[in-house]
């Protein structure tokens, strides 16, 4: 059986559920967003990123219907929802700050939904009760909510907003206060309901990891623009800038002057005495360009002896070390002063490691495992 | 428990006689069994009595009764929904102006506030009765309702709304189901508020009722006026003890509910 591979965003012919077109939000004289300009597809798992303040909520609530672009407009499904009010939108979303009903008990938050659109109390209790033993609270239905914890909590507000099976589901940090473990399970589980329901999901989310776990294409956002949409392997292995680069994950980031060396191979002069290091790229560069080369650490391999040649090749010494349990970060000073940041996966125990502070190594990259970028 | 130093001892009780040794004289001589105000002769109930059946009091607290009940309500409603729009609805045209003008009563002399309901009503050829009082009352009473509300709403998360909002509510069941239950408590203290000043209300009652309306502060008044009758201290005692039950039963409740919320946090505690 031919597995079709999820990407409408590749076919010209498919039609995004959602379409932010030259969006722009304005706060008095403070833009919020800015000429956004921004296609979802129907069952897309979206993810936003972004540093605080950077106007993710502010996106959400745009498509909720609290707020009203200042210029540009947003289509759902082909029509302009401007003039849609909130309870008339197929959208439903969790709140940031959860915004629990505090007089009522968990059982009747999530029920207050589905008795909006209906009144047949058999299907209502058997909706809700689905929904609290998908998110493990049956044991506190009947709590109010500042009689159970954070965690509990943010697992109401997502029952709540998962109960209508809305076209829909914006969700805002919906995971931050759960433990890892809880956290991955509740991952999977959203993922598992995306798959049967088909609910087209936008999730705003500070982990990185999250995001990369359930997204079908992220979205980087810095002060109200985006600055890339791709899916995470996309983002994680070729940004298209600097800032996303360094965003999402860890990166060294090597300033410096290219050259064209030859076809697709670029040489990039990073400091005085010390040798160009080569990279592909498929972009053109002209000659003295100013350009970043940006390697990600577990592409930067460390020896303790001088090894075969490679495409990149410097000396250094160790600098510090970061000891992460599965993997250790090396930074390696090099003689003019830069930091190369090399990792390495420890499937030795720590007693055996033969690497310590102030030993001179050498790091070494292949010409393919960075990208060049221009700003 | 502390120990008060004797300075504290001293302008607590101080305190205490100043305000409460008046009432306290006008309750030991509500029983007085003379009719002269100023001499003892013995302890008597015959006052109650005769206050019970004397029509023109028991009339005037019954009109003060329905001015009070019908008035406080409609002075909730109103102040309550004058609170909305002033905290909600966001900057509309005239925003500054009418709140400022909600306000402006709550400053106002009552003598004006009362002298201005007279004219109006007079120039709309209103005949003067039950229903004008209660008309002065609301009037006057929802500026202090929707002080009340408006100061909770204030502190109200908005988000909460959209949520119901989000959930398919119309945002007149957002507010019935959502956010009047949580402001509740402030909308009865509103209307307790409101009851209270109708009941107290002399200067603005006396302007806008009829010949065939007197509430019972004008009554004890003009009949004060008089002199002062065994009567009249008797229809005080009871007024006292009226207010005082009422204030030792809200205590109370809200002592309970205070101690209900808080074995309901120690269950939820236990049960995690
Ligand atoms: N009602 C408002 N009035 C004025 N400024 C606002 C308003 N709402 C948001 N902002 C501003 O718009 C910017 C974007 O806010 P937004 O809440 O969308 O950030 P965010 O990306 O969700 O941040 P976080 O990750 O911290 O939740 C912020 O600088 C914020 O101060
Ligand atoms: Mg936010």
């Amino acid at each position: 059986m031919a597995e079709t591979v999820f990407a409408p965003w590749d076919d010209p012919d498919e039609k995004p559920l959602i379409r932010f077109r030259n969006v722009t939000k304005r706060f008095g004289d403070f833009t919020a967003i800015d000429d956004l300009t921004l296609d979802i597809f129907a069952q897309e798992f979206f993810a936003l990123l972004g540093p605080s303040g950077c106007g993710k909520t502010t996106m959400m609530r745009m498509l909720a219907g609290f707020e009203h672009p200042t210029s540009g407009s947003i289509e759902l499904a082909g029509s302009d929802i401007a003039s849609v009010p909130p309870n008339k939108r197929a959208v439903n979303m969790m709140f940031q700050s959860y915004a629990l009903f505090p007089h009522l008990s968990v059982w009747d938050n999530i029920a207050f939904g589905l008795r909006r659109e209906s009144s047949d109390k058999d299907a209502i209790a058997k909706r809700v009760e689905e929904m609290l033993k998908l998110t493990r609270l049956e044991k506190f239905a009947r709590r109010k909510p500042h009689q159970i914890s954070g965690g509990q909590r943010q697992r109401v507000a997502l029952a709540r907003s998962l109960a209508k099976a809305p076209k829909l589901l914006l969700l805002d940090e919906p995971l931050g206060a759960l433990d890892a473990k809880l956290r991955e399970a509740t991952q999977f589980e959203l993922m598992d309901i995306q798959e049967k329901t088909g609910t087209t999901f936008v999730i705003v989310t500070h982990d990185q990891e999250e995001a990369m776990t359930v997204a079908s294409r992220i979205a980087v956002m810095d002060e109200g623009r985006i600055m890339q949409v791709a899916t995470p392997d996309r983002i994680y292995e070729a940004p298209e800038s600097v800032y996303v680069a360094d965003f999402i994950g860890d990166v060294n980031i090597i300033e410096g002057q290219v050259k064209a060396a030859s076809d697709g191979l670029f040489q990039l002069s990073f400091a005085d005495g010390q040798p160009p290091v080569l990279a592909a790229s498929e972009t053109p560069f002209y000659d003295g360009q100013n350009a970043h080369l940006a390697v990600r650490p577990e592409k930067v391999s460390i020896h303790t002896e001088q090894p075969d040649a490679s495409d990149n090749l410097l000396q250094g010494k160790v600098l510090d070390i970061a000891y992460l349990g599965n993997l250790s970060t090396y930074h390696v000073e090099l003689p003019g002063g830069q930091v190369i940041k090399a990792q390495t996966a420890n499937t030795r125990r720590l007693s055996r490691r033969s690497i310590t502070w102030e030993d001179p190594v050498w790091i070494s990259w292949t010409k393919t495992a960075g990208v060049l970028l221009d700003r | 428990m502390t120990r008060l130093s004797p300075f504290n001892v001293v302008s607590l009780t101080f305190g205490f006689v100043f305000l409460y040794l008046p009432m306290l004289i006008l309750v030991i001589y509500s029983f007085n069994a003379s009719k002269l105000v100023t001499v003892w002769a013995g302890f008597s109930t015959k006052w109650y009595g005769e206050l019970l059946s004397n029509d023109a009091f028991l009339d005037a607290a019954w009109v003060t009764l329905r001015v009070a009940v019908i008035s406080s309500t409609f002075a909730t409603v109103l102040g309550t929904m004058a609170a909305y729009v002033l905290v909600r609805g966001g900057r509309f045209y005239g925003r500054t102006l009418f709140s400022g003008m909600i306000y402006a009563p709550l400053v106002m002399p009552e003598v004006i506030t009362g002298l201005s309901l007279l004219l109006l009503f007079i120039g709309i050829g209103m005949d003067r009765g039950v229903l004008t009082i209660v008309l002065a009352h609301t009037t006057f009473s929802m500026c202090f309702v929707s002080v009340v509300v408006s100061s909770r709403l204030m502190t109200f998360d908005q988000s909460l709304e959209e949520a119901a909002l989000d959930l398919g509510a119309s945002p007149f069941e957002a507010f019935r189901l959502i956010t009047l239950p949580i402001i509740a408590p402030a909308v009865i203290s509103g209307w307790l508020l409101a009851f209270t000043l109708s009941l107290d209300d002399l200067v603005i009652a006396s302007f806008t009722s009829g010949p065939s309306a007197t509430t019972l502060p004008m009554k004890i008044w003009s009949s004060v006026r008089l002199g002062v009758s065994p009567e009249i201290n008797a229809l005080s005692t009871i007024l006292i003890g009226l207010v005082t039950i009422g204030v030792i039963a809200a205590s109370i409740a809200s002592k309970q509910s205070a101690l209900r919320a808080k074995r309901d946090e120690q269950a939820a505690a236990r049960a995690q």
